[in-house]
Formats: structure tokens, sequence, C-alpha cells
């Protein structure tokens, strides 16, 4: 990693600097095993099982995911891993099974009321929205908003002393993920690289405990990349918790402080991260029961690697 | 040869253009662009809304007997009811299936007040006539004479320009009340939710409430169209509220283009200048002796006038979609978005 050389022990913090991560070590100790309890759960599934007619997409007995970690959701195509992101996040219900959070259930609660609970999530397709300004997207994000109210909406005075904080600190959070300059473009002119960027700082509008991320890299160059996980460092180490799913090996490597491998709708290991390139299922349901060896992570397939050569 | 009378087009083409006709349309898609031009929801019945509002005002004094001015509040009851019926079930649902809905709702509240066993409630075919009095009461114009009033080319007799004074005046209260809410944090919400439903859902918003409250004001500005249609031909017909109307205010919405506030106002002045003017134009056209060869190489006669001016307007349609597809207010650039 090109931060790490960079970082030298008495330098001042910079904006070059490895963000720092609050709980490193606290998950060396645990059972590398599926369903294995955390120290301190901030999301609890139980029993959660999906199915779409014959097919039994997510069969989840138990997962929790540590607060303050960042924890990783990978598996090969079709392991149920954006399903079970559904589950999670009220866009879909599952058949039978619990989903808690911070201790409360959540079951059949709607996607939109998990906000105020302290749940935000991406999408693996990004949604920016094109037609209104970056500025516009991000405003949307906050909380609480008084005019959001249709009667209040139609009183200024009611809400344009709040609208006025909200616009700055979104120009604010622009600032950190470094798209000041493009403020007042619509969301649509964006590439693709900087449309996953406003997602998430869209996403931390909303004051979040709780970051779910789907794909965040999926089709973003290797640059772009960098920032990308620099970002999602910095929101372990300002106290929130992140899950994402992800293709690419090389990045769960390095930002992942747990690890959690889906196949076929299970959940077939745990464990962190360098423990789970040994984990035979983990190499059998990559690559095949008849493969023999440790996995190289390069067999898992880089996108990023892809995307370099594909541009 | 007769001589071409210019001064009757040019009459028909700005009389038309800002007369009554033009003053519901513009209400009308006022409420259709709440609904399609902001939200993004596909309201292919926004007649049935015109409907709920004028049938409230005369079921008011034909059936229950009570004031003209409490029949405005039940239309608006009935237009809020016909948005709850529509959205409940449907909003949850994929866009197309409120499109399905709502063309089927409105033809539906069609054949329903025209059934005979409605004679008592909603006179049946015959509909409701002269229930309207009260609004004409306080006609100011009224005072001066009765003669239609003349000014350059503008021609409207006292009761229209009565009608067009309120009208407009509600016209103007609507286009007031889109833009403080769309420029509102609740605006922010509809056009986010146009743009990506879940998105907004991810966010936080409850994207079937916001959805379900853009039907309702659309529906009730839709009311207020048909009320003032109603309270001009001192009448209430079913026959008057077929689709076609419905494609007659997309037309309107789609001239000036979505999701602009001036779009619904100038697209029903260009509309109906357009069309009476053309109609006026053929006719005089017609009136010069050559309706003779008009007919052998256009076949176009007296008769077939009133159709003819729809069928060029709709070519002039499809040139502005090929030419200018945000229509006359949208910005090109927004509408490249939607490719990308």
């Amino acid at each position: 990693m090109t931060d790490d050389a960079m970082t030298t022990a008495e330098s001042v913090p910079s904006s070059t600097d490895e963000p720092h991560n609050p709980i490193a070590g606290t998950l060396d100790d645990l059972a590398r095993e599926p369903g294995v309890s955390k120290p301190d759960p901030i999301l609890i599934a139980s029993g959660v099982k999906r199915s779409f007619g014959g097919l039994v997409a997510v069969d989840v007995d138990r997962v929790e995911v540590q607060r303050g970690a960042i924890t990783a959701l990978i598996g090969p195509n079709g392991a149920g891993k954006t399903t079970f992101f559904n589950l999670l996040t009220g866009f879909d219900s599952p058949d039978t099974g619990h989903v808690e959070l911070n201790g409360r259930s959540i079951d059949g609660v709607p996607s939109h009321k998990l906000a105020a609970q302290g749940m935000v999530r991406t999408f693996q397709l990004t949604k920016a929205l094109s037609k209104m300004t970056v500025l516009q997207n991000m405003m949307l994000g906050a909380k609480n908003q008084v005019g959001e109210n249709l009667l209040r909406a139609l009183i200024s005075p009611l809400w344009r002393k709040q609208e006025a904080t909200i616009e700055a600190e979104a120009r604010s959070l622009l600032e950190r993920f470094k798209l000041s300059h493009m403020t007042d473009e619509f969301a649509g002119t964006l590439s693709g690289g900087q449309r996953k960027l406003v997602e998430m700082a869209r996403a931390l509008m909303t004051d979040p405990e709780l970051v779910m991320l789907d794909e965040p890299m999926a089709g973003v160059n290797p640059a772009l990349t960098q920032s990308l996980l620099g970002h999602v460092k910095q929101l372990r180490a300002d106290g929130r918790t992140v899950i994402f799913v992800e293709h690419d090996m090389d990045v769960v490597q390095d930002i992942s402080d747990w690890v959690v491998v889906m196949a076929e709708g299970r959940i077939i290991a745990e464990g962190p991260p360098a423990s789970i390139a040994e984990n035979q299922q983990v190499v059998d349901a990559y690559l095949g029961t008849h493969h023999d060896g440790e996995l190289d992570f390069g067999d898992l397939g880089s996108s990023t690697d892809d995307e370099s050569e594909a541009q | 040869m007769l001589a071409f009378n210019w001064d009757i087009v040019f009459t028909q083409f700005f009389s038309q253009g800002f007369g009554t006709q033009a003053v519901v349309f513009a209400l009308a898609a006022i409420g259709l662009n709440i609904h399609f031009g902001y939200t993004g929801l596909l309201n292919f019945g926004q007649v049935g809304f015109m409907a709920a509002g004028a049938y409230g005002v005369g079921m008011a004094v034909f059936w229950l007997n009570i004031s003209f001015w409490l029949g405005l509040l039940l239309g608006v009851g009935y237009c809020l009811a016909l948005a709850l019926i529509l959205g409940l079930p449907t909003l949850r649902l994929r866009a197309d299936y409120l499109g399905i809905t709502t063309i089927a709702a409105s033809e539906s509240i069609r054949l329903f007040v025209r059934w005979r066993g409605n004679r008592e409630r909603t006179g049946a075919a015959e509909g409701i006539n002269d229930f309207a009095d009260a609004f004409y009461d306080p006609n100011v114009f009224n005072r001066i004479g009765s003669r239609p009033y003349r000014f350059l080319f503008f021609e409207y007799r006292a009761d229209d320009l009565w009608v067009m004074l309120i009208g407009w005046g509600v016209v103007g209260l609507c286009l007031l009340a889109t833009w403080q809410l769309m420029r509102s944090p609740w605006g922010r919400v509809l056009k986010a939710i146009r743009e990506d439903e879940d998105a907004a859902r991810a966010l936080g918003k409850n994207a079937y409430s916001y959805k379900l409250q853009a039907l309702a004001i659309g529906g009730v500005i839709g009311g207020f169209a048909g009320m003032l249609q109603a309270i001009d031909k001192q009448s209430v017909q079913p026959d008057t509220f077929n689709p076609v109307i419905t494609f007659m205010i997309w037309t309107v919405l789609i001239v000036g283009g979505p999701a602009r506030i001036w779009s619904p106002v100038f697209g029903a002045i260009i509309f109906w200048a357009v069309i009476s003017g053309m109609e006026a134009f053929m006719r005089e056209l017609l009136g010069t002796g050559l309706d003779d060869t008009l007919e052998k190489f256009l076949n176009l006669s007296v008769q077939n006038v009133s159709q003819v001016k729809f069928m060029v307007f709709g070519l002039a349609l499809m040139l502005l979609m090929r030419y200018r597809p945000q229509g006359i207010f949208g910005s090109r650039e927004e509408m490249a978005l939607d490719d990308r």
C-alpha cells in the first residue's frame, strides 16, 4: 500500500495517514467458525431463510456483526450475498428468522424506518439521483427535516434555518470526499466512481451507526479504489460499523477486521481475513471440491485488475 | 371569390388561447405535472379527478340540495377519496400499475355516473344543468352591459370573463403553491422518489406516503379544473369526461415540458390558441371558394375540419418529440441524463 509507505511513526496527522483502527485486535481470540458470538454485536441475524420458488437463496443459521468493526461479506456469484443484504435492510422480508439491531428486533420494520434507527445502505448498482445536483443528493440524506412535512413545507421560515445547517454539513462532507468542485453538477453527469463516492457521502448525511455497502468498489478504477478504501477506514475510525459485500479479495484483505463467507445461501466460514484463505471450505466454494492446495488470492479474481485491463 | 377574413382567425387564436378552456386545461396539467413531472407517477386518468370535482359541485346542488359553495368542498372530498382508492393499493407496486388503474378508474367513473340507476344523484346521461347560478351572482362584468367585450383580438362574454378571472386566479395560487412545495425539502423528496424510489427509502424517506400525498394534491388541482369546466358550461355531462381529455392534458404538459413550473400554463395557452386558430383558418380557407379543390386533393371539408385540426396538431407533437423532446421549457441537458 502506498499509504503505508508514506506513513512514518512521528508524522503529523494528514490526509495520507492510515485512519486509526479503534477495535484492532479485539476479534483475534474468537473461534473461526460460522455463527461465533462477538464481544459486542450491533447486528444479529438468526435462522434467516428466504426462498424464491424452489430455490433457497438464503439460509443463515446465525451471524453476529461486531460493533465498530469492518466486516466483509464475500462469496462466489449467486451465493446470496445481496439477497441477505436486502433481508437485513428491510428491502425484502425473510420467510422465517429474526434480525436484531442494537438488541431490538427489526423484523418487519420497513426499510425507510431503519435509517432512523441508525442503519443506512448503498446499492450494488449505484443510485445517484441523476436529475438532482450533487448538493441536493447530499441534502436529501439528512434526517428529521422539518420541511419534509407537507404543511410545514409551505412555510419557509419553519425550515430555512435547518436547511442552511444541512447545506453546511453537506458541503463539508463533499469537501472531505473531494467532490466540492462537483457540488452544483447534476449527479447524472458524474463518472461511475464519483457516483459511488456521492452515494457513500450521502449515506453519511444520515449520521449512521451501521453502514451497509453493497459492492462499494465495483466498477471503480484503481486510483479511486484507494480513495474509497480510505473513506471506509475513516468510517471505522469515526466509530461507525461497516458491513460490505465485495468480490475483490485484495480489498477484503486490506480493510476488513472480520470476513464472513457465504456460498449457496449459507455461511460457510468466518474469521479474520488472513485465516480465510487457508479455509478448505472456502477454497472448495470458490474453486470447486476437486481443487487441491491453498487458495491464492490471485485465483479469486480481482475486479480491480479486470477493470484496468478493460480500460 | 370571397375574402379571407384574418380577423376571425386571429380573434379565435387569441381569445381561445386565454379563454375558459385554456384555464381548465392549465389547471388539470398543473395537477398532472405534480404527478408525473415531479413525482414520476404515471396518471392516465386525470379526467377522473376532473369528473370527481365537477360531480362534487353538481351533486351537492342537484342531489343533496346544499349550497353551491359547499359543493366545492364536496368536490375536493371526492378527489381525495379517489386519490386514496387509486393510490393505496397501487403505489406500493411498480409505476405502470398506477397507470393501468387510473385509466380504468376514470372510465369506470364516467360509466358509473351515467348509469340510469344514478339518475336521482347524478342525472345519469342527461347530467346536471344550471346549478352554478351562485357563482355568477357576484359577476362584476355583468353590470357593464350584455354585449361581448372586445379588446384587440380578444373577445369574451361577461360570464367568460368572470370564469377567466377566477380561473386564472386559481391557476396563480396553484402555481405559487407548487413552486413553494418544490423548492422545499418536501419537494426534494418527491424528486428523489422520481429518480429512484429505493434510494429514497434507504435514506429513511417513506416513499409510499409521499407518493400518496402527491397523488392527492395533483388530484385535487385536477378537481379544480373539473369544477371550473362545470361552472363554465353550467352543466356536468358524463361524456365530457372521456379519456381523450386525459391525453389532451398530457399533450399540454409535454408541449410545455414536464417538471417546469410554467409548462402547464404555456402548454395550455399554446394548445388552445393553435387548435382554435387552425380551425378558424381552415374554415376561412374553405369559405373562399377553394372548398372543391381542398376536398378533391386533401379531403378537407367543413364536416371534418374539427378532426383535421387534431391530426395536424398530432403531427406537430411528433415533430416536437423528434426535435425538442424536452418540451418548450425543459432542458436538453437534463433530458440527456435519462440515457446514461
